[in-house]
């Protein structure tokens, strides 16, 4: 039961995009067409999953047995750095389909804060090994959901007639605000 | 052609032509989620300029031993060791500000704007222009930092700085503090920064164009 709580409290509750303001980049710069911010919801999802078990097992086996806390973040963002890359080679290997559909966006996530992010609260909230698995799915398909309602929203916009100084980012911030105020309903109905 | 640019112009140009977070939209993560108020606004941008400015001169004194293929892993590894410096010092001497802050402090290393500066400038310029123009990159992203914690915080709680600015009267917008404020006083801050670009470069066309029909209009009469 907690486990499913832990899954959607990071999914909606507390989304990483529009509560915790995680992974801002991505989610302005490829939120242009639904195809493509489906792409990459995937893509982090895939290794936000990957990134909780590995970050979990290297924080509880090799930096607090050995009492090197002070390395976390350097550790974690090797970790994710390195990650990326190996998940990147194994998917040009297995599946080429995959591989084009998610190809360029593995190497931008390397730099989205949404992946330190998570394996920093995973460290932080001391979670076991199962929740922290369901978190990091939880809070990677939460991205996806924020990503994929956005692109839909932006499809409609290019259709609206925007003041011309508002047009581009400003006025994809702005209903990024109107998404974060819909999904503040959500608040409280979990609390862990 | 960036040994044309004097020394002034690469610290003036973090400011505003190439303001971090109005013109370039990096680090979009920290100016929204730590602008709560203008203490942790600032605490932020000083934490954030010092890594900047410390991996800016490292990485450029070691731009010529670095092998290309390996670069990005070794600027992330020289960026993560000061953010734990800042992280370490801040948790010491400010224990408030730091637990404020949170996980963002730690986060400061997936921010886009220190990698990209290190990446198009510090790689391929003299320690003192990487330097200088980390300064600039630093201070643009404090301004923006200030600014925008400076409209939530005096919005939402009538303060800045913890002092009072507006009257009891003033009915709090609470809005502000929540994550939904943070994107819209954005949204809004980079629409007026548009519209002053917009109207600045149509009022240099006019000239431009007004120019041209004084001459033509000259040329006619003579």
């Amino acid at each position: 039961m907690t486990l499913i709580l832990i899954f959607l409290s990071a999914a909606i509750i507390n989304n990483f995009v529009l509560s915790y303001f995680l992974g801002i980049c991505p989610f302005i710069g490829v939120s242009n067409k639904i195809s493509s911010a489906f792409s990459m919801g995937i893509a982090v999802t895939f290794v936000m999953t990957i990134t909780a078990i590995v970050s979990w097992l290297v924080n509880n086996y090799l930096l607090i047995p050995y009492h090197l806390d002070f390395l976390q973040t350097v550790s974690f963002i090797l970790v994710i750095a390195s990650l990326v890359q190996f998940v990147e080679m194994v998917i040009k290997k297995v599946s080429q389909p995959l591989y084009r559909a998610l190809g360029i966006y593995l190497p931008l996530i390397t730099t989205n804060c949404a992946i330190m992010g998570l394996a920093l609260f995973i460290a932080m909230k001391n979670y076991d090994f199962l929740e922290s698995i369901f978190y990091g799915l939880g809070a990677g398909i939460g991205f996806t959901i924020a990503i994929v309602l956005m692109a839909g929203i932006r499809e409609e916009l290019d259709l609206a007639d925007v003041p011309k100084a508002m047009r581009g980012v400003p006025i994809t911030l702005i209903t990024a605000g109107l998404l974060a105020l819909a999904f503040m309903g959500f608040a409280g109905m979990i609390t862990i | 052609m960036a040994k044309s640019n004097t020394f002034t112009y690469e610290y003036l140009k973090g400011l505003w032509d190439q303001n971090p977070v109005m013109k370039q939209v990096l680090g979009m993560c920290p100016t929204l989620a730590v602008t709560v108020s203008v203490v942790n606004g600032i605490g932020m941008a000083l934490a954030t300029t010092f890594v900047l400015v410390f991996s800016s001169l490292i990485i450029s004194l070691i731009r010529k031993i670095i092998p290309n293929q390996v670069r990005i892993a070794s600027y992330i590894v020289i960026i993560a060791t000061f953010v734990t410096i800042a992280d370490y010092v801040l948790r010491a001497s400010y224990p408030d500000l730091s637990k404020a802050l949170g996980p963002f402090i730690p986060l400061i290393v997936v921010n886009c704007i220190i990698l990209g500066r290190a990446e198009a400038f510090a790689s391929k310029n003299s320690p003192f222009r990487s330097l200088l123009d980390a300064l600039g990159m630093g201070t643009g992203f404090f301004i923006a930092l200030v600014v925008l914690s400076g409209i939530r915080e005096i919005l939402a709680s009538k303060t800045i700085l913890g002092i009072q600015i507006l009257p009891d009267s003033f009915a709090p917008i609470l809005v502000m503090i929540l994550p939904a404020g943070a994107f819209i006083t954005l949204g809004l801050l980079f629409g007026i920064a548009n519209f002053y670009s917009i109207s600045l470069e149509q009022r240099k066309r006019e000239k431009i164009i007004k120019k041209y029909v004084d001459n033509n209009q000259e040329k006619v009469k003579e």
